[in-house]
């Protein structure tokens, strides 16, 4: 009998190294890019140069000629493709009609036009080049507030005010408040475009088998299953001849929790063809052709009293849509009206949003997907008022804090936050730096006519989407686990992680809860044929939810363990602790392993019980989680060159139960990484014409390893009472917490001159220009 | 992000190379800038010679009162060379400042002065290090100073058919301070403004001072009246701002989506006062 076994709840907490980071630090993982197929050919996409124009015609001819081309298709020819679709809905909203590659018109540089397909990838770039189009050149519009005034060009012709949404939701007396208002500050807050940038870019291989009338699709994609369910009804296939499979994914910060048009194009290919396909999207491309963040031109106005007590909230929202809808575009403002009273307890608010149209590629989730631009906002605002008010930044939040007895506490816009002790994150990290000393060192510097600063943000983010109300493709996750007649563990679970860490932490999970050892669990993902119905990973959601999927098949086969176990020890009182099921009155045993061999052999059965060890749990989580923090960061402005150095970075995170402190740690770290991208060096740059300056990594800033801080991660911790694990989730936190924290920070250096607000990136010139004028 | 189809060979001889430069083949070097323009199709030629495998052109030697360097070293061979270090640590501290590891261990001196970029950092140090180029062609080999090599944005004195084989470099005095000061753009690395100062003392007085900036104007330029403001001067707080303040003296500045010129010769001018500041520090 094994006796070896590890002993329960020993994982779960434990810094357990990634399982799934030997094959990726060491070259041998297989990404889209990887896959070899007999036969393969290589589709090369051909993209509109302009941002606005119509197609008066397209000549293929002397790219179909050229030696290897097997193809070339146009807009006419994927006609019966249905469109990318939106899965967004609000009242009024204007969908345009997105084909997979332009008919007459593009609205966007870097809009499909054509696909050209050949026996080798170079062979099908230079016949792209030959494509020749006869362009009619149009105006175009980049920047969201010139598209709203009157004679802009109109993005799609048919709505020439530009306007997709107007969304308006509103709380409370919010006109009262500000009638009453000792005091009120307002500030336009720019939350700027920017590029997801994930290592490796999107890349699609089709293969049809047409004797088996199956397609089998490739993606480097965050959601196989909706994907599969979207791509084949676009291409009119039915859903079972369809398998998706998300190989290892290098990144997706959100840019992959979508369906786009080469991901049906490429499907469409192949099946006329009847060869595999591989597109792998250039960099180049993945800047002009894959969904884009941000994009807010925030007007705020707080209402509070004399002593720092916020009253009110408005919010006019102008979001940058670009040119179309991809999958969730339109919903991305109103997680940021959800999230705008942050930690806050004021139940006045009032919101409006206007969607509006652009000659730009779609936004759409970026990291933190509208909570960052609430958050960034709101943390702003709070900073702007205390100044207002001559208040210590951190006194005025401590003063509007949702209390720890307040929860569940209805929020103005709807929600109902879950668990929280706002305070303690922030006490925390005050303590960290030893606050009250770092001020005094703040005020020495500032005499010696140093711009020292000191910045912080309270942080409040909604998590695990979500109960599938209000999810649009619903917000459950799904989990098999196995138990193998061997013993052996195989987790199938319906999110698709793809470099969170699942494989350690479900696996962890598993393991705590068999009481058997860590490396007889294997973590299956992103195959739609091997794992059932899911729905993937996005919105710090795959160990809240899903992990709780896992964690409700653990419990359903941990009593169909004692069931087995009771009727193998000829006992009626057994207990299952550290991989053993052992009879209480005698002491007897029998392993896991065992009792999973017994039950495929099946012998004997349990009363009323199936043969065999599988269970399977789709999870619907009855709400959001909403897990907080504060980060802190202390910075030093160079006075000649307007350079911002940081000299200390605290984050504090409740992010719930932790299962795994070395992946919530490096979660942390990485999204920082993103938030300090976007404070101090990121930004899509657009020109009037509509082409995108940004449009390579020489020219779009994302902060390379030397270019960060120091992060002092701690934690604190507020389980959720939502799941039974206790976590909220954190893949987020790092980006939402940081940017307002650095702006907070920077301002705060700069406050002696007059500064007030600067929007990011704050690059050195912005910095240097203030400082200029201010002398 | 596809380029081009072209033809590429690897000789194992400088001669070789040489003798299909002539015929019209493109050299690659270290292809730290070649490559990117071959992936967007701004460059496309028909044949590469590799050159940046060569062990002959992959040296560092003191040479009689100079330092030679074989153009195909790395940045990061020159960054770390103890020779340079030495006796041309200007030459290091700059190298050290180029772009991030990766291109330091794959880009080469000769490639970067050879290409010519406007805020390529070693531009900046070999003007101030007064050093000399070696051109070398099939049947051809001559020397130009730095000061005469780059002419123009991406433009140099090279003819076709040439590369560039070799930079010579003093040996710098004991005396000698030496100091590179930049600001990178941040998504390329390469220098918003970068200068190189090189000043001898004597007596309390500067007695040489030589200012090599990149990235402020259409190619690297030696700032000579700043030169002049400085030398024969104690090298003061006062001094030092003169002489930076005529940093940009004449110069059209460089302006684009990073950094506008004003903020470029602002820059210029607090970069020449800290690379001064620093090098005279270093002075004996």
């Amino acid at each position: 009998m094994a006796t070896t076994i590890t002993k329960t709840k020993t994982l779960i907490g434990k810094a357990i190294r990634r399982r799934e980071d030997p094959r990726l630090i060491t070259g041998t993982a297989t990404y889209v890019e990887d896959i070899k197929m007999p036969g393969m050919h290589y589709a090369v996409v051909v993209r509109s140069p302009h941002a606005a124009a119509r197609i008066r015609s397209i000549d293929t001819s002397k790219a179909a000629s050229r030696p290897g081309v097997v193809a070339v298709f146009t807009g006419r020819d994927v006609s019966n493709v249905g469109p990318v679709p939106c899965g967004a809905s609000l009242p009024g909203l204007r969908v345009p009609h997105h084909t997979i590659l332009a008919t007459d018109r593009v609205y966007y540089a870097g809009h499909p036009v054509a696909v050209v397909v050949a026996t080798d990838r170079y062979i099908a770039a230079d016949a792209a080049d030959d494509v020749e189009i006869d362009w009619e050149v149009l105006k175009a519009v980049a920047d969201p507030v010139k598209a709203l005034e009157p004679g802009a060009p109109a993005v799609h012709p048919e709505w020439p005010d530009n306007k997709a949404f107007d969304f308006h939701q509103e709380h409370g007396d919010v006109e009262k408040a500000f009638a009453e208002a000792d005091v009120i500050v307002k500030q336009r807050i720019l939350s700027q475009r920017l590029i997801p940038t994930p290592m490796e870019t999107r890349g699609v291989v089709a293969e049809w088998r047409a004797a088996d009338r199956a397609l089998n699709l490739y993606s480097s994609t965050q959601i196989p299953h909706l994907l599969r369910s979207m791509v084949a009804q676009m291409l009119g296939l039915e859903e079972n001849r369809l398998r998706v499979v998300a190989p290892e994914v290098g990144g997706g910060f959100g840019c992959k929790l979508n369906v786009y048009a080469e991901e049906a194009l490429m499907g469409f290919v192949a099946m006329k063809i009847n060869k595999p396909v591989k597109w792998i999207e250039t960099r180049r491309e993945n800047y002009l052709a894959t969904i884009h963040g941000r994009g807010h031109v925030d007007d705020y106005e707080l209402a509070a009293t004399r002593d720092g007590i916020i009253t009110g909230i408005k919010l006019r929202i102008i979001q940058d849509l670009g040119a179309y809808h991809q999958l969730l575009t339109p919903a991305i403002p109103t997680l940021s009206v959800l999230m705008m009273p942050g930690l806050y307890r004021t139940q006045n608010i009032c919101a409006d949003i206007v969607g509006v149209f652009t000659n730009c590629v779609p936004t759409d989730a970026y990291r933190g997907a509208g909570r960052p631009e609430a958050t960034h906002g709101i943390e702003r605002m709070v900073d702007i008022l205390a100044a207002e008010l001559k208040m210590d930044p951190a006194e005025i939040r401590l003063k509007n804090f949702v209390q720890p007895s307040e929860f569940p506490f209805p929020t103005a816009t709807g929600l109902i936050y879950d668990s929280g002790d706002y305070a303690a994150p922030l006490r925390k990290a005050l303590d960290i730096v030893d606050y009250q000393n770092l001020r005094r060192e703040q005020a020495e510097a500032r005499k010696q006519g140093r711009l020292m600063g000191i910045g912080m943000s309270t942080y409040g983010e909604i998590c695990a989407f979500g109960p599938s109300p209000a999810t649009p493709a619903g917000g459950w996750e799904s989990a098999t686990v196995k138990i193998e007649p061997s013993g052996k563990v195989t987790v199938l679970t319906g999110a698709s992680p793809h470099g969170q860490g699942e494989e350690t932490t479900f696996a962890q999970i598993a393991a705590d809860e068999l009481g058997v050892d860590i490396d007889d669990v294997l973590v299956v993902h992103g195959d739609t044929a091997l794992v059932q119905y899911g729905i993937g990973t996005f919105g710090s959601r795959a160990t809240a939810v899903g992990g709780t999927a896992v964690y409700f098949a653990l419990q359903d086969l941990k009593a169909k363990i004692k069931k087995f176990g009771a009727l193998l020890l000829n006992s009626d009182d057994v207990t299952l602790a550290n991989g053993q099921c052992i009879d209480n009155k005698t002491g007897a045993s029998k392993s896991v392993q065992e009792i999973a061999a017994a039950s495929y052999r099946a012998m004997q059965l349990p009363p009323n019980t199936e043969p065999g060890m599988v269970s399977t749990h789709f999870w619907e989580p009855p709400n959001f989680t909403f897990p907080f923090g504060a980060h802190l960061v202390v910075t030093e402005i160079d006075r000649d060159t307007g350079a911002v150095k940081v000299l200390r970075y605290v984050a504090v995170d409740d992010c719930g139960n932790i299962l795994n402190p070395l992946i919530v740690t490096g979660q942390v770290h990485g999204g920082v990484a993103q938030g300090i991208g976007q404070a101090l060096y990121e930004q899509a740059v657009y020109d009037e014409n509509g082409q995108l300056i940004t449009g390579e990594l020489m020219d779009y800033a994302v902060p390379k390893a030397h270019m960060m801080p120091w992060i002092e991660s701690d934690h604190t911790v507020t389980p959720t009472p939502v799941n039974p694990l206790g976590v909220k989730g954190v893949g987020e936190a790092g980006t939402i917490g940081c940017s307002p924290a650095v702006v907070n920070s920077v301002v705060d250096a700069l406050s002696p001159l007059g500064v007030r607000h600067i929007d990011m990136p704050m690059t050195p010139e912005k910095i240097w220009k203030l400082i200029r004028s201010a002398q | 992000m596809i380029p081009q189809t072209f033809d590429y060979t690897a000789p194992s001889t400088l001669d070789q190379a040489l003798g299909l430069i002539a015929q019209g083949a493109k050299p690659l070097a270290g292809g730290m800038s070649l490559i990117p323009m071959m992936k967007l199709r701004l460059a496309s030629p028909e044949h590469l010679v590799d050159i940046g495998r060569l062990p002959e052109l992959r040296y560092i030697r003191d040479d009689a009162g100079v330092l030679r360097l074989g153009a195909g070293c790395t940045h990061y061979e020159v960054e770390t060379s103890p020779l340079l270090r030495g006796k041309c640590p200007l030459l290091s501290e700059t190298a050290a400042r180029i772009g991030d590891v990766q291109v330091r261990n794959m880009g080469t001196i000769g490639g970067s002065v050879a290409h010519a970029d406007p805020a390529a950092d070693y531009p900046a140090a070999l003007l101030a290090l007064e050093a000399q180029i070696v051109l070398r062609g099939a049947k051809s080999q001559r020397t130009v100073a730095a000061s005469g090599f780059f002419l123009d944005t991406f433009a140099t004195a090279l003819e076709p058919g040439e590369i560039v084989s070799e930079i010579i470099v003093p040996v710098e005095d004991a005396g000698a301070g030496t100091s590179y000061q930049k600001m990178a753009q941040p998504a390329s690395g390469f220098a918003l403004v970068g200068v190189a100062a090189r000043l001898r003392r004597s007596g309390g007085t500067i007695v040489l001072a030589r200012l090599g900036v990149t990235g402020l104007a259409p190619h690297a330029y030696r700032a000579a009246s700043a030169e002049k403001a400085l030398e024969g001067t104690p090298g003061t707080a006062a001094d030092i701002q003169m002489a930076a303040s005529r940093i940009a003296e004449g110069v059209e500045a460089n302006a684009d989506l990073h950094a506008s010129a004003d903020y470029r010769r602002h820059l210029a001018a607090v970069s020449a006062a800290r690379a001064i500041t620093a090098a005279l520090a270093r002075t004996a």
